[in-house]
């Protein structure tokens, strides 16, 4: 056992960056199962919700506050951009929307950058989460604990809503067969309009609870978006259990290699996504397209 | 190997999507020259035989070979190059391309890259000629400089064939090549697969009885993936089973007159 | 002298292409020297969108990380003069080519197995991996910190009567000018080509292509490595221009700048590469002036362009000499 506790701090905090990281994905492959859309304006999301948070947070004191006002104003403004800007381009083709989302990344970046300047900011975790266990011999922070707890409740919340609910059938039978499911009845581009404000209150749920650990700086959306897409790209686009294993694998791959090869940490993670790409590119648990 | 050599022949193949059992145990032999049609109502497994063929899909278990090379597991490209052409049930063209176009690129792949590679395609002797040629076999020569999408649907029909021709193909598939026809498109190209040399092979997939019966020597019956007669067209048609399944009791006519 | 001839639009075109060519080539000698420098630029960053539109265009793939491949051209420039003592041009230019085409290659052979979104998404990682490495080796590149020239080449030609000096704006601006065009001679040649056909082919029905006999992929990355030599190319004629780089010039930004300059000028024409540039530099110039708030103005131009206008200004263009030429 005591061979293996230099590993436990390293583990436990990959765990808290994988469940991070799986918030975001999930949003990313929602979108992207069901509307077929990548939305690279996803770690802009992810940013914009993380700086709401933190303003949230500045002036009421209250972190819980921020975390759940950030992700409904970000939802409330994805839904809007979706209505307004994505609708008309269904058809028109998925480049045009995915090369759309990217103008929205600069718009995004700039935004902050003026609202909020380009210094470094931070989140304070709240009171109660704001001390340290002794993990093998270690201060490990209670909040990561917190982050695993969340994450863990948030995987198995969002898959009862995709797999068990009456409206995860809806978001389902959309993906297979559009066509019959508004034969049905169902209003499927208020289901994409819905499914898009979701993704883009994951992302930001994610860059509230992040912010904490990784801090709020303009570049954050790209950093997590490639990351991001490396985790959907290994797992597989698209399907749940591919976003929960992917953000599993490269969370762990991440942070290990932070502690162990910190030069090359970074390519660790690229490395997974060319052996995967080599192997099978749909992903591990990705659905090759027939 | 036996003294007649098969043009094509597919040997004991299975094919699973997920639980459903597409092909069960499917096996063709089709001689050199021959006309082989194969029938089965939807669903029968008769586009994943063809896609199986044709290198777009792995089966589970089985093989195919054409001629003595075998091409099971085999890319499309590669299988194309050694002689096998298709044709798709859906018109799969090159839409903003003009038919000339469609055709000439089909040509170019036969042509030694390296040894062209640095020459205009326009300029590359005899490729005009050939394309021309395959275009007219089609007689779709009056339409060369047509946009492959504005064509009417059967002439899309014909585009298809001649594409797949230009690469003189010695074993061609016909995927519905009538589907969606009215009687003078499916005249028109009846009397074209009629036409064509007997140095291709030709396997067919195709609803219309009439061409069925009227173009094919040997017959394959497909039902739920299961091979449920294969011979000599005369001798199938007539099979209780097929008249049962597919064909209907009106065709029994002509087995008792025959 | 003809009277009242109604020539079709493509002659038309081709008069005011060499009109403008003629007008380029004389830029130097009557105009100011900020005017000519920018022209350069634009010159520059025309051979950089013109060499995505070859994929982007012309093989009908979306990539967002050639940034990399102008960069690695213009650091192996750097790199081979500050730690290589290297300043030949004869002995850079090859090489510094060889390292774009080489990294393309790599980066096409792991992408390329994915298409479309995902053939994006995954060009657009391996672009910030390459801007991470150049950050972090600093021994190799000088990190955030840059690479600089020093000084620039000076070449003789038919010494000594013709004397090239790098760092004259006026003569840099004449080579940049005919390597440009000689560029985009061969990126308009490469689709009359086999190998250019078999890439149109591609963009429409790859399928299809497939079923013709052709290996796609390939096909698919012989163009990416031709696109990259003339990515690394726009990265060489930028080094000796600007005489430093940083790894800003590899960033995402950098990358969704140059697919703007594309759609601006309009995807799959070689011209309008240049009419992209042209107009976000001059953009860039004049508004940065006014206002920090560059990026928002792009990105809002770029939803513009996609909303409203995605055949580009060329097709704009297009559409109004198409109705010229039916009155």
């Amino acid at each position: 056992m005591s061979e293996l506790t230099p590993y436990l701090s390293p583990f436990l905090s990959g765990l808290a960056y994988s469940m991070l990281l799986f918030l975001v994905a999930a949003g990313l492959s929602v979108i992207f199962g069901l509307m077929n859309v990548a939305n690279l304006a996803h770690g802009t999301f992810y940013m914009i919700g993380g700086y709401i948070g933190y303003s949230v947070v500045r002036y009421t004191g209250n972190f819980w506050l921020g975390l759940l006002v950030a992700p409904v104003v970000v939802a409330a403004i994805g839904l809007a951009l979706e209505m307004a800007t994505l609708r008309p381009l269904y058809k028109r083709g998925h480049l045009l929307q995915v090369l759309l989302t990217f103008g929205f990344v600069f718009i995004g970046l700039d935004l902050v950058k003026w609202i909020w300047g380009s210094d470094v900011h931070s989140i304070d975790p709240p009171a109660i989460l704001a001390w340290s266990v002794e993990i093998a011999g270690q201060g490990f922070p209670v909040y990561r604990l917190f982050l695993i707890g969340f994450g863990l409740l948030m995987a198995i919340g969002l898959w009862f809503l995709l797999e068990r609910s009456s409206v995860g059938a809806i978001v389902r039978s959309g993906v297979s067969d559009k066509e019959m499911a508004q034969g049905l009845g169902i209003n499927i581009p208020a289901v994409f309009s819905c499914t898009f404000g979701l993704g883009a209150g994951l992302a930001a749920a994610g860059g509230v609870l992040a912010a904490p650990v990784l801090g709020l700086f303009p570049g954050i959306d790209f950093d997590i978006l490639i990351v991001t897409l490396v985790v959907v790209v290994v797992g597989g686009m698209g399907t749940f259990r591919g976003c929960f294993w992917g953000s599993l694998l490269i969370g762990q791959l991440d942070t290990f290699g932070k502690v162990f090869f910190p030069r090359f940490s970074l390519f660790l993670i690229y490395l997974a996504m060319a052996v995967i790409l080599v192997i099978k590119p749909s992903g591990l648990f990705g659905v090759e397209e027939q | 190997m036996g003294p007649k050599m098969n043009a094509l022949s597919v040997e004991n193949v299975w094919k699973r999507f997920a639980s459903l059992m597409v092909l069960e145990d499917a096996k063709l032999d089709v001689a050199s020259g021959e006309r082989h049609a194969i029938i089965g109502p939807n669903g029968a497994g008769k586009t994943t035989l063809f896609n199986i063929v044709s290198g777009l899909l792995r089966p589970d278990s089985g093989r195919v070979f054409l001629g003595t090379a075998e091409i099971t597991s085999l890319s499309p490209d590669k299988i194309s190059l050694m002689g096998l052409s298709r044709t798709f049930q859906v018109t799969n063209l090159l839409m903003n391309l003009t038919a000339y176009e469609n055709v000439r690129l089909a040509v170019q792949s036969r042509l030694k890259m390296l040894h062209n590679a640095l020459t205009r395609v326009e300029r590359i002797p005899g490729i005009r000629e050939r394309a021309e040629e395959k275009l007219t076999q089609v007689n779709l020569e009056h339409k060369m400089s047509e946009q492959a999408g504005k064509l009417s649907y059967g002439e899309q029909r014909q585009l298809e064939i001649g594409v797949a021709l230009a690469t003189d193909p010695d074993v061609l598939l016909l995927d519905e090549p009538t589907a969606g026809m009215s009687p003078v498109e499916t005249e028109r190209v009846s009397q074209l697969i009629l036409s064509l040399p007997r140095t291709v092979t030709i396997v067919f997939v195709d609803h219309d009885m009439d061409v069925v019966f009227s173009l094919a020597h040997r017959v394959t019956v497909l039902h739920a993936g299961r091979v449920i007669a294969q011979g000599p067209k005369d001798v199938v048609r007539c099979l209780s089973e097929v008249m049962d399944a597919y064909l209907g009791h009106d065709r029994s006519q002509e087995c008792l007159l025959s | 002298m003809n009277s009242s001839v109604t020539q079709s639009p493509a002659m038309a075109g081709r008069y005011i292409v060499l009109a403008l060519i003629a007008a380029l080539a004389l830029v130097p000698f009557l105009a100011p020297k900020y005017m000519v420098n920018l022209l350069t630029e634009i010159l520059i960053f025309g051979l950089l969108a013109a060499s995505l539109d070859l994929v982007l265009g012309y093989t009908g793939l979306a990539s967002l990380g050639h940034a990399a491949f102008f960069g690695a051209g213009a650091y192996t420039v750097g790199i081979l003069a500050v730690k290589g003592h290297c300043t030949s041009v004869l002995a850079a230019v090859p090489a510094a080519l060889l390292v774009s085409m080489v990294l393309a290659l790599i980066v096409g052979f792991f992408s390329l197995r994915t298409s479309g979104i995902y053939f994006l998404m995954i060009t657009l990682a391996f672009g910030q991996m390459l801007f991470a490495l150049v950050h972090k080796w600093t021994e190799l590149s000088g990190g955030s910190d840059g690479c600089s020239l020093g000084k620039r080449p000076i070449i003789q030609l038919l010494s000594p009567y013709l004397t090239v000096d790098f760092s004259d704006y006026r003569h840099f601006y004449l080579v940049v000018l005919v390597t440009v065009l000689l560029a985009f001679v061969a990126l308009r040649g490469v689709v009359k080509l086999p190998l250019g056909q078999v890439a149109v082919g591609i963009r429409e029905n790859e399928l299809r292509v497939r079923f013709m006999g052709f290996n796609t992929f390939a096909y698919k990355l012989a163009m990416f490595v031709i696109s990259g030599c003339f990515a690394g190319l726009a990265g060489i004629l930028y080094m000796y221009f600007n005489a430093f780089i940083s790894p800003e010039e590899l960033s995402w930004v950098m990358s969704g700048k140059v697919l703007v300059m594309v759609i601006l000028g309009g995807v799959g024409t070689v011209y309008g590469s240049v009419l992209g540039a042209g107009t976000l530099l001059l953009m860039e110039n004049w508004l940065s002036s006014y206002t920090e708030r560059w990026l928002l103005i792009l990105g809002s131009i770029f939803v513009f362009f996609v909303l409203f206008a995605p055949e580009g200004l060329v097709g704009v263009f297009r559409g109004a000499a198409a109705r010229w030429g039916r009155k």
